[in-house]
């Protein structure tokens, strides 16, 4: 029997931080550690540590972690070429 | 037990008797009272199932897709429109080897508005991997419905299956039903042991990006799995047989052993055909029936006889009737009539009239256009 199913790998598409136009900054000092972000971020991108840490080689920059951010703690700015 | 119920009720009585843990079902026209049984059984404690009432047929399918997800034997029942709001689902139940059963009441598809027996409904979800399987009585019904569980969980086919049959002609219609106990269903349907399901303890992805070549193995799996079905319907249907004493196969054979003609149909159609054939015989006309249970797979193995005269409850509009063109790549001479669509009786008497049109080498639309 075979069917479309895959088990989690870390990168199965590659480093898909080549795809992001935004990226998010976190301003530590504003940041409550709700972990929202960590919940919300659809690729896993972002690691619990002290405070959150966004993996940078598969962020896509989706900007849902700002967006979810209660506290505008992260910001999304343009991608430097 | 002798149950006297409509096929709706017998097709609810054989679902729960199957013990599936979850069913999802919209309810409104053209739903037949399948469903509202069953929620009665739930409503009363008679089970252990989640019945889940959605917001339309695609969802029923879908609500069905995710419980069987998670390893559980599923169950859901339809009719035209409401199957034909499935279609993708289908696509995606069939795809990811999910063996849910399905009972599908034939009625022509709007407009205009009919409610009528038709088969169009269910031949124009051939292609979506769901084994297809059609009633003639309600006693097939029954045992269909149970059968197709069997069949679809077997390891060696893992596929949807579909029971079908006719809009009123059984739908609606009492018949006598022998109704094994439970016990003896439950020794002949063993628990659901799902292919794969989905465990928060063993996380997987399912129906993640799929590039070309695998996508092809996919297909070509669902195939080969069509083609065991056969081997795994027939060896269902012989252990029923054993243990309930209704043996059952690919096809029905009537009265085909030394038949020169045979007529091939299927559903309601077929019942009424073995009356047609039981009066030509009288007549010493050497004719035979051969009433098609299984439309997916394709029993062409079967279907071995130099001339068969093929009835049509459905049309495919540029083509024709859909039986007949199907068994056209047949070695045998092919005589296809197209009968009785929304409805229209056919009984014996004209299934009588088919046959001596089509001894004369004529076939087409019956009764307006036959050449």
């Amino acid at each position: 029997m075979k069917t479309a199913i895959s088990l989690p790998t870390k990168g199965a598409m590659g480093k898909t931080g080549t795809w992001r136009v935004f990226r998010p900054t976190i301003d530590l000092e504003k940041c409550i550690k709700c972990w929202r972000c960590w919940i919300f971020c659809p690729d896993a991108a972002i690691a619990r540590n002290e405070y959150p840490v966004i993996d940078y080689d598969y962020c896509k920059g989706c900007g849902i972690c700002a967006n979810e951010c209660p506290v505008n703690a992260i910001e999304m700015g343009r991608e430097e070429k | 037990m002798i149950v006297i119920d409509t096929a709706n009720h017998i097709a609810a009585l054989a679902a729960k008797m199957a013990r599936p843990k979850v069913a999802a079902a919209y309810p409104i026209t053209p739903q037949t009272t399948i469903v509202e049984r069953l929620a009665q059984y739930v409503e009363q404690a008679d089970v252990d199932m989640e019945y889940i009432r959605v917001e339309s047929e695609h969802s029923a399918m879908t609500a069905c897709i995710g419980a069987a997800a998670t390893g559980v034997r599923t169950f859901t029942a339809t009719a035209s429109h409401g199957l034909l709001l499935m279609h993708e689902m289908l696509h995606w139940a069939g795809l990811a080897r999910l063996p849910i059963v399905m009972v599908n009441v034939n009625r022509a598809i709007g407009p205009g508005w009919n409610i009528w027996s038709d088969l169009n409904d269910a031949m124009s979800q051939r292609d979506t991997g769901w084994i297809q399987f059609y009633a003639s009585s309600n006693q097939e019904v029954f045992d269909g419905v149970i059968q197709a569980y069997k069949i679809a969980e077997h390891h060696d086919v893992l596929l949807p299956a579909m029971v079908s049959y006719d809009g009123f002609i059984l739908s609606h219609t009492s018949m006598p039903v022998d109704v094994p106990d439970q016990k003896e269903i439950d020794a002949f349907l063993p628990e659901f042991k799902p292919g794969w399901r989905i465990d928060v303890e063993n996380p997987i992805t399912h129906g993640n990006i799929v590039p070309p070549e695998p996508y092809m193995e996919i297909r070509y799996s669902m195939q080969r799995a069509m083609e065991k079905a056969k081997r795994v319907i027939e060896e269902v249907g012989k252990e029923y047989g054993e243990r309930f004493g209704r043996y059952y196969g690919l096809v029905e054979e009537y009265r085909c052993d030394d038949a020169d003609y045979v007529i091939v149909t299927m559903a309601a159609l077929a019942a009424e055909a073995h009356f047609a054939v039981d009066r030509l015989r009288e007549r010493g006309e050497k004719v035979g029936l051969v009433n098609l249970r299984t439309f997916r797979p394709f029993p062409y193995e079967k279907l071995n006889y130099d001339h068969m005269i093929v009835i049509d409850r459905d049309i495919s509009p540029g083509l024709g009737g859909v039986l007949a063109h199907e068994m056209k790549a047949l070695p045998g001479e092919v005589y296809g009539f197209v009968a009785g669509l929304g409805g229209v009786d056919v009984t014996y008497k004209d299934i009588e009239r088919i046959y001596a049109l089509a001894r004369e080498g004529k076939q087409g639309w019956y009764p307006t256009e036959v050449k």
